[in-house]
This record gives structure tokens, sequence and C-alpha cells, in this order.
């Protein structure tokens, strides 16, 4: 690898005294916390979930209940929620992303690539809040008025996929929430997809132009094949924020501890549910206990999907 | 989209010659493809720039009518008494700056970690790598819930402190990486020249190397300043909120995203106006922050 040959640690034998080994102390020690910190998050989780765990056992994974009043609770509502929504959204934002990064890499010129592509990234920073309050204000009233009416009036009507659409029109729900997401993480999955595009050597793809290939056909079947690792490790990455995202899918998801098949209907996810449900829990109750265990999965679902996308990512890197 | 056939008409295509572009079935066939494909990736590009731009509208459609003294002098009233968001405003700096003094120097220090100790060990350094990036993309309300665990339940009450704790194990990642990266573009010839004074080892990479990257370190720390400032989660947990003025670490503390998350869904008029301001200023900020630091980064990189 490039770095090692750049590497300073070779530079060692210089003047040795007692301020290296101190240096080198304080930052291992360093180091040693962003351990403490993922390994604390995980173990701290894993405590406080140990009330529900014990009382449900694993069917607290599988139980939709959530009962404050029986002290009954179960996690496969918000869970069902929280995998929809993401699914949904990587659905959507997947080629919207792939679009993009194709159109600022092989269509747009240079300049007018560097000025899209830096809005495009200015919605990655636009804090998860604020697309909450979009949503709640553009898309929710949008979507109750104008798209889930017609669907249910024509796709609603299409036998077995039907069941998707049928519903009242409330413009929350799983639908509206995975649209959500699926705009904020568009730019993540494109950055990933672009950086990899570009990297491609320019060889490869002047040749098969040479050959007579159409853009298109040197997109799918030149860059996509050279880059397929990459890309899946980015669509993992945008999965892996999609179903921790908290704030934006509050605000349109309706908030209904609810399984169901219509995407209209509203629903819950984990992250949303311990936005809402964690101030009136008190502390050591069965009911905080579980919700603790719900943001256990989710550090179990997300941590999976992001060590999934980081060997993805790396393997290319690595192998490049 | 276009269904219906057209005529073949032989144009120029940007880069293929001429020589495959006939006009046989299979040739239309392979141009048209490309045409609609071409079609959706300008549909993809233009869908996504519509809604941020939707988004800003809305936000100054909604936020600008707030945007009075008042607001920024005035604390959170109750509901009809023409309140501010000063308390917000200042309880937001408060922590986010707490944050990124606490967040940085440690992200600093991991980021010298992975980018100068990687002879010695290689294989933690990995880890380490690994482990941060893993950070990076953790659910943030999880870490609110980590930190209410570990300092609000066992000091018993809420307190900017700890928001502010929450916040800036957001910031170590960012600045990991950044640090990181900028070590590695520091040349060789520098380190050998500052080893060849005689120079100790932490010596040159505090005052020789972190000083030549020390543009793409603020870059990083600015960044990270901007990826905490509109954080919610983590701090419902942790410093919870405050209708009055709140500048002691030690107490519950206001901050804007928590005013926003409460006033947006509140059913009076001044509340839900003042959340718009809010999220228009901190948006706003955000925005700034990253726009100033991509011009500087292309400005560096030229």
């Amino acid at each position: 690898m490039e770095r090692s040959a750049t590497s300073p640690s070779a530079l060692t034998g210089a003047v040795k005294g007692n301020g290296d080994a101190v240096f080198a102390a304080i930052v291992r020690c360093s180091a040693a916390l962003i351990l403490l910190g993922l390994g604390g998050m995980v173990a701290v989780m894993a405590w406080g979930a140990r009330g529900a765990f014990a009382r449900f056992g694993l069917g607290f994974v599988f139980d939709k209940a959530w009962n404050p009043v029986t002290q009954h609770f179960g996690a496969a509502a918000p869970m069902f929620g929280t995998v929809i929504t993401a699914l949904l959204s990587i659905l959507l934002a997947v080629p919207l992303a792939f679009g993009i990064a194709v159109w600022l890499t092989e269509i747009a010129s240079a300049r007018i690539a560097g000025v899209i592509g830096t809005l495009i990234q200015l919605l990655a920073a636009v804090p998860s809040i604020i697309f909450g309050m979009w949503g709640f204000a553009v898309l929710v009233p949008f979507m109750a008025h104008y798209v889930e009416p017609l669907a249910s009036h024509t796709l609603g009507r299409v036998p077995g996929i039907g069941t998707l659409f049928r519903g009242a029109p409330y413009g929350t729900g799983f639908l509206t929430g995975g649209m959500i997401l699926a705009v904020m993480i568009t730019p993540f999955i494109c950055a990933v997809m672009r950086d990899v595009f570009l990297s491609m050597p320019a060889v490869l793809k002047e040749s098969a132009y040479g050959l007579g290939m159409t853009r298109w056909e040197v997109v799918r079947r030149i860059i996509l094949p050279w880059s397929r690792s990459s890309v899946v490790g980015g669509v993992m990455l945008g999965l892996g924020r999609a179903l921790g995202e908290t704030m934006a899918i509050t605000f349109v998801i309706g908030n209904a501890n609810h399984i169901g098949w219509s995407l209209f209907s509203p629903g819950n996810t984990i992250a949303s549910l311990i936005a809402l449900e964690f101030p009136e829990s008190a502390v050591g109750s069965l009911k905080f206990s579980s919700l603790m265990a719900a943001g256990f999965l989710l550090m179990l679902i997300s941590l999976g999907t992001l060590v999934c996308s980081r060997l993805l990512l790396r393997t290319k890197a690595a192998g490049r | 989209m276009a269904t219906h056939p057209t005529t073949p008409t032989v144009q120029a295509a940007p880069c293929a010659g001429a020589r495959w572009q006939g006009n046989s079935v299979s040739d239309i066939r392979r141009r048209m493809v490309d045409r609609v494909a071409t079609t959706l990736c300008w549909a993809a590009t233009v869908l996504v720039l519509l809604m941020l731009f939707s988004i800003l509208f809305v936000l100054v459609r909604n936020g600008v009518g707030g945007l009075r003294w008042v607001t920024f002098v005035h604390v959170t009233l109750p509901p009809g008494q023409a309140g501010g968001l000063a308390n917000a405003i200042v309880g937001s700096l408060i922590q986010t700056g707490l944050a990124v003094l606490i967040g940085a120097p440690v992200g600093l220090l991991v980021g010298i970690y992975l980018a100068e100790f990687t002879a010695t060990d290689g294989k933690l350094i990995n880890f380490v790598r690994f482990v941060s990036d893993l950070l990076l993309s953790a659910p943030s309300i999880l870490v609110g819930l980590f930190i209410y665990m570990i300092v609000v339940v066992p000091s018993g009450h809420f307190s900017g402190l700890a928001g502010a704790l929450a916040l800036s194990m957001l910031v170590v990642p960012v600045v990991v990486r950044t640090t990181e990266d900028m070590l590695r573009l520091v040349p060789l010839a520098m380190r050998e020249a500052a080893i060849a004074l005689g120079a100790p080892r932490w010596r040159m990479i505090l005052f020789v190397c972190l000083r030549a990257a020390r543009e793409g370190v603020a870059t990083g720390i600015l960044l990270a300043l901007a990826r905490v400032s509109g954080e919610t989660a983590p701090l419902l947990f942790t410093s919870l909120g405050n209708m009055n003025w709140s500048i002691a670490p030690g107490k519950p503390m206001a901050s804007l995203p928590v005013t926003i998350y409460q006033y947006a869904g509140a059913a009076y008029a001044d509340w839900t106006a003042l959340a718009w301001t809010g999220a228009l200023l901190i948006t706003t900020g955000i925005l700034m922050i990253n726009i100033t630091v991509r011009l500087g980064l292309g400005r560096n990189r030229k």
C-alpha cells in the first residue's frame, strides 16, 4: 500500500527521550477511549436491557404487544417499522444516487458537476430534524392529498400488490417515512458511488467507447461490474444510517405500534419509539428496560449493517 | 418517456465512432436505451436538487418572519407571550463549544495515532480505525442513551455537560478521519528535516506535521461542529432543554434543536413560528460552515 511508503514510523532512530514514551502513552490512551466508547455503548445497552430479556426472553423480539398497562412489551412492531422504512428508503435512494453519480461523472461537464455535486453534498449536512419538519409540513400533506388517494384508486385495485396501497390516506406512515429517509441517505450513497466511479482507470472506459459502446452500455457493462463491491458497500452505509435515523422519522411515521402490509398505515421504528416513550419511563421500570432492550436490538442491527459496509468498502480500497 | 418509435436519425454520438452506429434494429434499440438512461440520470439529479431547494424555500418562507430583535434577546416564554430563542441559542453555542473542546483533542490524538504509529501497532490501528468508522455512523440516539445511563442516572439530573459529552462522542470520529487524512499528506521530506535537526518524534509530530496540516485539521473540526450543532436525539435524554435562562453546565440546558423539536409539534402558532425561525437559523449556520469549508478546501487543492 502507498501509505507505508510515506510512513514516518521508519524515522524512529532520532533522539530518544522520555518525551516520546509519554507522547506514545497519551496517544494510545486516546485510541483506547474510542474502543471504550463503542464497547461501553454495547455493554451499557445490554446491561440496561437485562430486565426485559429476563422477563420476556427471546420472545421479546417476536412479540408485537406494547402495553404499559399490563406491563407487556415486545419489539416486533418497531423492528418491523425500522426494517420496512429502511428497505423502502434504500429502494428509492439507490436509483436516485446511482443516477446522480452517473450524471456527475459521465454526463455533466467537470465545472458544472463540481457545483451540483457540492449542492448535493450540502443536502447531507442538513440536520435530520429539519427533514422532519419539512416532511411534516410539505411531504405529509402532499402524500395525503395527492399520492395516496391516487395510488389506492389505481394500484390498490391490482390483485396481489394491491394490499400494499390500500388504507386511509393519513399522509403519515411507512411510505412517507421511507421517502424522507431516502432523501436523507441519497447524498451519502451518491458520494461513495461518485468516488468509486471517478477512481476508475480512464483507459477501461476509453477502450469501451472506442469499441462503439453507448454511454449506458459503458456504465452498465464496464463501470458497474468494476465498482460493484464498493457500490454495495455504499448502499449498506446508507442502510445503516437509515436504520438509526430518529428525528426525521419521528415526525412522519405516525407513531402507532402496528404491523401491517399497507404502506400508508402509521407505524413506528425503534428510534422513534425510544425518542417518544423515553421521557415517560422511570429508570428501573420494566418499560425502561424494554426500551433499552429495543435500543440494544437497534444497536445490533445497525452495527451489523455497518460492519458489512466497511468490510465491502475496505476490500475494494485494499485491492486497488 | 419516449415510447413512440422515432425514425432513426443518425446523430453524432458524443464518444462512439460512427462504425457501430448503424441503423439496424438492435442499434436503434441500443441508442434508445442510452437516451432513456441519460434522461433518467438527469431526472434523478433534478429531483434531488428540487428537494434541497424545496427544503430551503420552506425554511425561509416559514422562518424569516421570526427574524426579529426580540427572538435573539428574549428567552422562551409560555405561548402567547412573544418569547424568543435567546436561551436556546446560547445553550446550543455552549454545548457545541464544550463538545468540540472535549472531542477535538481526543480526535486529534487518535488521528495522530492512526497516521503516525503504523509501524509499531499496525493490527491494532486497523481495528481502531474500523471502530472509529463505526462510531461515525452509529445511531446518535443510542449515544444519548449511553450518556444518559453513565452520566445522567448516576448524577441524578440532566445537565448541559452531559449533552456536551454526548455530542463530543459524535465529534471524535469526524476529527479522527480528517486528522489522519491530512497527516498522511504531509511530505516525508519535512519529517526527515525535523528528525535530522534532532527533534524528538513527539515534537516532529506536533510542531512540524500537525502544523503543516493545520488547515485541514481545522476543517475537520469545523465540519464536526457543523455535524453536531443540528443533532437533536442525543440531547433529548442528556441536557433535556430548559424554558429559562440556562448557562450553568451542571443544570438542564436549552438548545436550538431540542427547542425546535418541542415547538414544532405544538398547537400554538407562535411556538411553531419560533420553531421555524430556529430551524432557519441552525440550517443557515450549518450550511455556511459547510460552504466555507468546501470553498477553502477547493482553493487549497489547486
